[in-house]
């Protein structure tokens, strides 16, 4: 019998805000334990949330960026489990009211994956177990926004719920939304999976996944599971309800707790935040901010001329077009910018190990480099070498570097022609091999005529006088 | 010769501590001499700061010499119950769990008193975490009231109550959840004031239930309760639920008489509402007290058979399946009685359920304000008799959430244990009484899956049939009155063993914080005690926002009447 895997994915993603969802604590990662932290989010008795609006145009503004309808009312609901680091004994979430639903994502397969619902909610603090015996919590984390995102059972596979989240990820990240980084913990993602006969109605029993470090592990995790599940299904057993835990290193998933061991949440609306009715003018004012997706900006580039390397590059994240488009117009030529945007800058980006943003050098300055090149005073490698000169003193001009270097390229025709022909006059045996045909010999005399010049001839003039004087005995 | 600055109005001394003729530190000396000797014999506060209350007193002082305006409240002693955070001060809800929690911060109401000039007094005892009407549920002791000491203060703001009573702070604040300001203040034959929720800032307030409590103040006089009320109230963006508009002119409206006001009298608080609980109380309600009833409760783990006949009840009181973990929170669960029972002790005892007296003097005001000039019109709350089975549904269900953070995780009490759950286990089970305990294991309950929409969303609506109820009143009248209690106070001790018994201390007030109005007590008459007379208190509710009606038809009544000018004897001089 052939089986046919359904799977949810349940994404939670941490909002790029200044502040935390309920109170004016700094949201930002890496700061020491315990230190961005306040009654507020340490859940002392007697204090009240205040709704971040920062995190809800956000929220809001992801909803348009993944094609969600926003709802018109909306309240927060009371999650409770006792935990150390969960402050308060529950969590503020959304419960029968998110404020999205709707919307989705194409896959490469063009399957479109429907999402179900998105909701805000705070973000639990951190507990720290390798400190010897005892459990120390980091509540620097406790009440940082956060989105989840409820997909529909329209994935069937792993590599659709690869591409999803692949595709999910650049929306957001595009949108300004969230970092998306799974290491720093501002993307986490849990799926569950069941498994049906193919042709019959219905789905089968499933289970949920935790503990998914990478979009490599869940596919991993998914790949294990089906197989997992089919193998019970074919051996005559049955799939238990349950949530279970992947295990990369030994790559299998395990039991954690059962269908039976399921937490009651005791759901109720928040008492402390009255519900919110988001007026169409607050939609419509964030969704002329909507900054454009990655779907529209590779079209663009597209357009313009852009290479599939290039457009997967400049498409990476919103930095590096806007770095790209910055210096597209800067020097008024869309290919070149893309060249040197994908080529030295993206280079010089990956030595420094920074984003775009944080480059040492600007645009403008490129495309001053930029200009030197088309302008024919330096070569291709004299730019590059007035570019490396530039980020290790950006107080200077490319044009001064130009001269510093000696670099400036020799574009007299008289010149370039006296020195050709005193190369083909001392190269009489390969000058007859070209003219009887060997065209490769040609290669060796443009070599010698730029060592001759001191590598310092512009190639385009000195190949045209090679191939007029050659033609020309 | 004026009189003993105790019996005093608290606007007169702050007016003459802001002219210069009279020291901050005078009246903080004067009160807190009032407080050695006489809180031993009433303990309305659980510890006294004296060196802190001169401090503040110096600090008023020092702030007139240095040419500053001092505020409304320059230089008077404020009670503040242990339900509100004063920062670095310990603040404890009167509760075992939070022994030794120091808050970080200022209660917003607190803040706002301070930067009026008062003196702030903290820690009057309270019933723990505001849960009771006689002060009783304290892990500190029991306040007494001051015109029996023998008797209690009502709750849950008895010390609050207590100590403006027997003028050891001219004026308190209190937090009123289903009546805890109201019932204390006409026990004490003082003024007390639950604002419209909304009004007052929460923020620094210790929840019991979200969506009903509210802060007021205790005062001798309507003047002292409007000034402090106009000082604590207001918008506060630290509070999404405090309402936008500025804080009400109580002072003006107070001047305003009564004349051509309509007065609302509800049928269902005169008539002896007794037939009605014993006839209709919701059956819901008495199921989950007969599910919960287990002579062991909370003293040993149940036996299987126990659990099995514990279980077996409630498939037949809900013909459904038992979820999981629902049953071990009903094991631990509650030793009470059925209500039918506790309302024939209640009636065996005389006492049910308003007592003549207070129907006597209620039916006085009543004729005194028509005398006055207002209109009586007799209108219907015709949900008013659900309020009860409601209110312990809507507040049990947020305490239960509310009261979660108290884990001995990150502050007060901790029971180690062997591991995270027994820790927990142990610092709720010994840190919580058990009036406590109770209500979290109701509010567990009635949240918990399977039950929520027989129970909480039930109680939701119905709190929506109230509302109605109220707009469709408040079309007819201005102001209702009614009794603030339905008995006077009674002896320490007569209800602990009849949790529902105490529960109907709020029989006429929790109606008013479940949608959310303004209401008053303010003395009315006195009933006679065995051992002298016992306080009756006049309640006045206005529609939401219009606590100025409140002060136009009670300060009428007060120029007429003499009550709220009564001392109790022993803490006259």
């Amino acid at each position: 019998m052939e089986f046919r895997p359904t799977i949810g994915l349940e994404t939670h993603v941490q909002l790029a805000t200044a502040t935390k969802l309920f109170c004016g604590c700094a949201n930002r990662f890496g700061d020491a334990p315990n230190t961005l932290v306040c009654p507020v989010c340490t859940g002392q008795p007697g204090v009240l949330p205040v709704l971040n609006r920062q995190a809800l145009e956000l929220g809001i503004r992801a909803a348009l960026a993944l094609d969600a309808e926003l709802a018109p009312f909306t309240k927060f609901d009371r999650k409770h489990y006792f935990y150390p680091d969960l402050p308060k004994g529950f969590q503020i979430s959304q419960f029968d009211l998110p404020f999205a639903h709707g919307g989705g994502i194409r896959l490469d397969d063009g399957t479109f994956v429907r999402l179900r619902r998105i909701h805000l909610e705070e973000d639990a603090g951190k507990g720290i177990h390798d400190r010897g015996d005892s459990t120390l919590v980091d509540l620097n984390r406790a009440g940082v926004p956060l989105l989840e995102i409820v997909t529909e059972p329209d994935v069937h596979s792993s590599e659709q719920a690869y591409d999803y989240l692949t595709k999910l990820k650049e929306r957001l990240r595009f949108a300004g939304i969230s970092e998306c980084d799974m290491e720093k913990g501002s993307l986490r993602c849990d799926v569950n999976v069941s498994i049906h006969p193919v042709g019959q109605d219905g789905f089968g029993t499933r289970c949920e996944i935790k503990n998914l470090n990478s979009f490599a592990m869940v596919r991993r995790a998914l790949e294990y599971e089906i197989a997992r599940q089919t193998q019970l299904l074919e051996s005559g057993g049955r799939v238990v309800q349950e949530t279970r835990t992947w295990r990369d290193a030994e790559g299998r998933t395990e039991t954690m707790r059962s269908k039976e061991e399921a937490q009651d949440y005791r759901y109720f609306p928040e008492p402390d935040l009255p519900p919110l009715t988001i007026d169409a003018q607050l939609i419509a004012a964030i969704r002329t901010q909507l900054p454009e997706s990655a779907d529209t900006r590779r079209a663009r580039y597209q357009a313009m001329g852009l290479n599939s390397e290039e457009l997967q590059t400049l498409t990476l994240d919103r930095a590096s077009g806007d770095w790209f488009e910055s210096l597209a117009k800067a020097c008024g030529e869309a290919k070149a910018a893309a060249v040197w945007t994908c080529g030295e800058v993206n280079r010089l980006r990956n030595e420094r190990n920074c984003s775009f943003s944080d480059l040492p050098i600007t645009p403008a300055q490129v495309a001053s480099v930029i200009a030197l090149a088309k302008s024919g005073r330096a070569s291709v490698s004299a730019a590059r070498q007035v570019f490396n000169a530039l980020v290790a003193s950006p107080s200077k001009t490319a044009d001064s570097l130009l001269n510093e270097l000696g670099l400036e390229q020799v574009s007299d025709t008289g010149a370039i022609e006296a020195a050709v022909a005193e190369v083909l006059a001392a190269n009489e045996k390969a000058v007859a091999e070209y003219r009887a045909g060997k065209e490769k010999a040609a290669g060796s005399l443009m070599g010698q005529v730029m060592k001759k010049m001191g590598g310092r001839a512009n190639p385009a003039i000195v190949q045209e006088a090679l191939k007029r004087l050659l033609a020309g005995g | 010769m004026s009189a003993p600055l105790h019996l005093r109005k608290a606007v007169e001394i702050a007016a003459e501590v802001r002219e210069g003729k009279l020291l901050a530190r005078d009246v903080a000396e004067h009160f807190l001499d009032r407080l050695r000797r006489y809180n031993p014999q009433i303990f309305a506060f659980v510890e006294i700061h004296e060196s802190d209350l001169r401090a503040q007193a110096d600090a008023v002082d020092a702030a007139r010499r240095a040419g500053a305006t001092l505020g409304r409240l320059a230089g008077v002693p404020v009670g503040v119950k242990d339900v509100l955070c004063v920062r670095g001060m310990e603040t404890t809800c009167g509760s075992k769990i939070l022994r030794g929690y120091r808050p970080p911060y200022d209660a917003t109401a607190v803040e706002r008193l301070r930067a009026a000039g008062a003196l702030l007094v903290p820690r009057a005892n309270m019933d723990e975490f505001a849960m009771g009407s006689s002060t009783e549920h304290s892990s500190f002791g029991p306040t007494r009231n001051p015109w029996d000491t023998a008797r209690v203060p009502g709750g849950s703001s008895g010390g609050s109550a207590a100590a403006v009573a027997a003028r050891l702070t001219p004026v308190s604040l209190g937090t009123d959840t289903g009546g805890s300001i109201r019932q204390p203040a006409a026990l004490c034959g003082i003024t007390g004031l639950k604002p419209t929720y909304g009004r007052v800032s929460r923020y620094g307030l210790i929840a019991f239930a979200s969506s009903l409590d509210q802060i007021g103040p205790f005062a001798t006089c309507l003047e002292d309760a409007a000034t402090v009320t106009e000082v604590i109230a207001g918008n506060d963006p630290r509070d999404g639920t405090t309402v936008a508009a500025a804080a009400p002119n109580l002072t003006d409206a107070l001047r305003q008489g009564v004349k051509g006001l309509r007065i609302g009298v509800p049928r269902e608080w005169t008539d002896d509402p007794s037939e009605w609980y014993l006839t209709t109380y919701p059956k819901e309600l008495q199921r989950i007290y007969q599910l919960v009833r287990s002579p062991g409760y909370l003293q040993r783990q149940p036996s299987r058979l126990e659990r099995l006949q514990i279980e077996d009840q409630i498939r037949q009181a809900n013909g459904g399946e038992i979820i999981d973990g629902i049953p071990n929170e009903i094991y631990a669960s509650m030793r009470t009685q059925t209500l039918d029972v506790a309302i024939e002790q209640a009636r065996s005892q005389g006492r049910f359920f308003m007592d003549v007296d207070t129907r006597d003097a209620i039916t006085e005001a009543l004729a005194q304000l028509e005398k006055l000039g207002a209109e009586l019109v007799s209108i219907d709350l015709p949900n008013a008799p659900l309020a009860i089975p409601t209110y312990y549904l809507v507040a049990t269900a947020e305490a239960s959430s509310n009261l979660a953070r108290f884990d001995g995780v990150r502050f007060g009490f901790r029971a180690e244990g062997r591991n995270l759950e027994e820790m927990y286990g142990r610092t709720r089970d010994q840190g919580f009484g058990e009036e406590v305990k109770r209500r979290i294991l109701l509010g567990t309950f009635v949240l918990s899956a399977g039950y929520s929409d027989a129970y909480y969303k039930k109680a939701l609506q119905v709190r929506t049939l109230l509302k109605q109820d109220f707009e469709r009143a408040f079309e007819k009248c201005d102001v209702i009155a009614g009794p603030a209690s339905p008995f006077p106070a009674f002896e320490i001790g007569s209800k602990m063993d009849d949790p529902l018994a105490m529960y109907l201390c709020d029989l006429f007030t929790a109606a008013i914080n479940l949608v959310g109005l303004p209401g008053i007590s303010i003395p009315c008459g006195f009933a006679q005690g065995p051992k002298g007379p016992l306080p009756l208190g006049l309640q006045l509710v206005a529609p939401a926002l219009r606590e100025d009606s409140i002060f136009a038809a009670a300060g009428a009544f007060e120029r007429a009447t003499q009550w709220h000018q009564q001392v109790p004897k022993a803490f006259a001089s």
